[in-house]
């Protein structure tokens, strides 16, 4: 179904620390935050990667690096032949319009003083050669409409719209420049049932139309199950479990995976009391100070002496179909028939 | 101090809110929040009201509790009794004894809920000096036991820590101990884990459903979270500009709604058997409450409104069954009998 060719994104050996520093004078190194920990993923034509994970576990940070925002402490990210890492310049400007993000936030990501028109135009302003002066009106104008926003509302302020609507603008403003991928940082978190709804829609009619492919970073794992074509698991700045979405949800092996699927309310009470329920004790670790080996064995109920030493990788093992990271992996459906 | 006990009704029911109003009124104009919501609550029992954000959930509670702010808040009519007495009617003085003593209430964002210049111990002791009376070492002791309760690890050492020192799930688990001090009868959680991470949302549930169990509290649980919901409550309110447009117990609901909004909302969350098809949505935008519809609020937004639904009449409460009610006219078709 898909070779080589497609792959539009290819990230690998992602790292991103930020340091820990002590005193004003002297200022010195005392640690880091080890915020993303070696992320490796590949992302194809039209194909949409859901990215889960709770918290702190470095998702963020990893859409921010993805589109150029920070800059990784090491690693590469592939974008049609060109390694977004190293180039600087003009060249990296240029490289950076194939790849674009949608806000969580669409209350605090549209600047409240601009009208909706400049907001939507900015990229074209950014990149003067994208579309000539005279045809930007007229451009932001078929965003506005691709959107499902009125063309004639060009001219009004963030506040005018609602949630929902502002979601529109942040997805209209991504498309600018016409981008092969666009990173979705929670993009319906901030709204309501039936808002979300309409902006899944929004995003899945769009994939169709213009072919785009979706990082699709959220913390709702029904969303999430919903929209993409794959799915990765992250914890403490590392992928834990990859893989179909049929697998990760049908056939969890990373208990963190199991743990996660199985916290999740499903919204039917036939199933109160007949589902597997993991309950973890305590918190996510801090990222400043991770655990040694497996970073989940703090929290896990198959912890063995052999985890704190041995840091498993990402692969396919003997009972787990699909990589995990995980020397006890196993298939667990925790959901059963929801 | 006056007896609070005196003129309850034990066989009333623990918690009855009949017909409340509220009104925020504004520069911009009067908001109508709630309006004429009405609901009960017995001993043990959880009520979930469900609704979007600006319905008018929050405000709810804020009345039955009497920390609406006011100005601009002010409840316009309505009761709410319990165990019989209206707490509306009562001074100050004595509303406050409710307060704590028979009515507590957990807020979704427990950071700003605790107060961040006091020690956790000192804030959950202070409980127990103000409204029982006990010296300072007692209420420390107090204190600590009601963290052990809460799950907090070495409570003995934690209770000198400020609530910044917590993460989000302990801090959550203190606001519950300090809702719980005065052994309440009724709890109101507005929102209690939409802040947390699904594995520990599930831990405060679990906590909150077990002490429940324990003290035979009435629950009142004010959430968006349809899957939340269907874990842990017994009966549903959901309310849509201001109104409870549906009451059912909780199995009934999910199987069968009776309101057009309720089986709206139920169809656009994403499920399984969705999965590669486009969701069902809700045309439009919840009202402005400022400006509320005519006739049925929701008949804008509505595909089985018609003629009768834009009349200034609102539809009334109709009876389905036992606990069941639904404010549309055209129930049968919803229901598809």
């Amino acid at each position: 179904m898909s070779d080589v060719s497609d792959l539009v994104l290819d990230a690998r050996g992602l790292v991103k620390h930020f340091p820990i520093t002590q005193g004003i004078v002297f200022r010195s190194k005392v640690g880091a935050v080890r915020a993303v920990d070696g992320v490796d993923l590949q992302l194809r034509r039209g194909e949409t990667l859901g990215i889960v994970g709770e918290s702190g576990c470095g998702k963020s940070t990893l859409a921010k690096l993805l589109v150029g925002l920070e800059r990784p402490t090491s690693g590469e990210i592939m974008v049609r032949g060109d390694d977004m890492v190293r180039l600087s310049g003009p060249a990296l400007r240029r490289a950076r319009r194939n790849i674009q993000m949608v806000m969580q936030d669409p209350y605090t990501s549209l600047n409240p003083r601009m009208t909706v028109g400049d907001i939507i135009g900015e990229p074209y302003v950014i990149h003067p050669d994208a579309v000539p002066r005279s045809g930007r009106e007229r451009a932001t104008q078929e965003l506005l409409d691709l959107v499902g926003l009125n063309p004639d509302h060009i001219n009004r302020y963030p506040h005018q719209f609602s949630g929902g609507q502002r979601q529109r603008i942040g997805i209209a403003r991504a498309l600018a420049l016409r981008p092969e991928i666009i990173v979705c940082d929670e993009p319906v978190s901030a709204l309501d049932v039936s808002i979300q709804a309409q902006v899944i829609n929004l995003l899945e009619r769009l994939q169709r139309e213009l072919g785009l492919s979706y990082i699709f970073i959220a913390h709702d794992l029904s969303v999430v199950r919903h929209i993409s074509d794959r799915v990765s698991v992250m914890y403490l700045g590392k992928i834990v479990e990859t893989g179909y979405h049929k697998a990760i949800y049908e056939q969890p092996t990373h208990p963190y995976t199991q743990a996660l699927l199985s916290a999740v309310p499903v919204p039917d009470p036939r199933l109160r009391g007949h589902r597997d329920h993991i309950v973890l004790e305590g918190d996510v670790p801090s990222p400043a100070n991770p655990p040694s080996g497996c970073r989940f064995r703090t929290r896990c109920w198959k912890a063995q002496p052999y985890c704190a030493d041995h840091e498993p990788l990402l692969q396919i093992r003997q009972r787990a179909p699909h990589p995990s990271a995980c020397h006890y992996a196993e298939v667990r459906d925790v959901l059963h028939r929801y | 101090m006056t007896d609070i006990s005196v003129g309850l009704d034990p066989r009333a029911p623990l918690l009855h809110v009949d017909d409340l109003h509220v009104e925020f009124r504004t520069r911009d104009g009067v908001a109508k929040a709630v309006n004429g919501a009405s609901f009960y609550l017995q001993p043990g029992e959880t009520l979930a009201i469900l609704g979007e954000s600006g319905c008018g959930k929050s405000v709810t509670a804020q009345a039955v509790m009497g920390i609406l702010d006011s100005p601009p808040g002010h409840v316009t009519g309505g009761q709410v009794l319990y165990r019989g007495v209206d707490l509306l009617k009562l001074a100050e003085k004595d509303r406050r004894q409710f307060r704590a003593n028979r009515i507590a209430m957990i807020f979704q964002d427990a950071l700003s809920a605790l107060n961040p210049v006091y020690t956790v111990g000192f804030q959950l002791a202070e409980l127990f000096r103000k409204h029982r009376g006990m010296s300072r070492s007692a209420a420390k002791l107090k204190a600590i036991e009601l963290l052990d309760q809460v799950r907090i690890p070495a409570a003995k050492d934690r209770i000198n820590d400020y609530p910044h020192q917590f993460s989000g799930g302990m801090r959550q688990r203190v606001m519950i101990a300090m809702a719980l001090a005065l052994d309440p009868e009724v709890l109101i959680a507005d929102e209690p884990t939409t802040a947390l991470d699904v594995t520990v949302q599930a831990q405060i549930m679990g906590l909150l459903a077990e002490l429940q169990r324990q003290r035979n509290m009435g629950l009142l649980l004010i959430t968006h979270d349809m899957g939340v919901v269907a874990d842990v409550a017994d009966r549903i309110s959901v309310m849509y500009a201001g109104k409870i447009v549906e009451e059912a117990p909780v199995h009934d609901i999910y199987a069968r709604p009776a309101h057009p909004y309720t089986k709206a909302l139920l169809e656009s969350i994403p499920r399984l058997d969705h999965k590669g098809r486009e969701l069902n949505v809700i045309r439009g935008l919840p009202p402005s409450l400022t400006d509320i519809p005519k006739g049925c609020a929701f008949h804008p937004r509505c595909g089985y409104a018609r003629e009768i639904c834009r009349m200034d009449q609102e539809p009334p409460a109709y009876q389905i069954a036992a606990h069941r009610i639904a404010r549309c006219h055209f129930i049968r078709e919803v229901l598809g009998v």
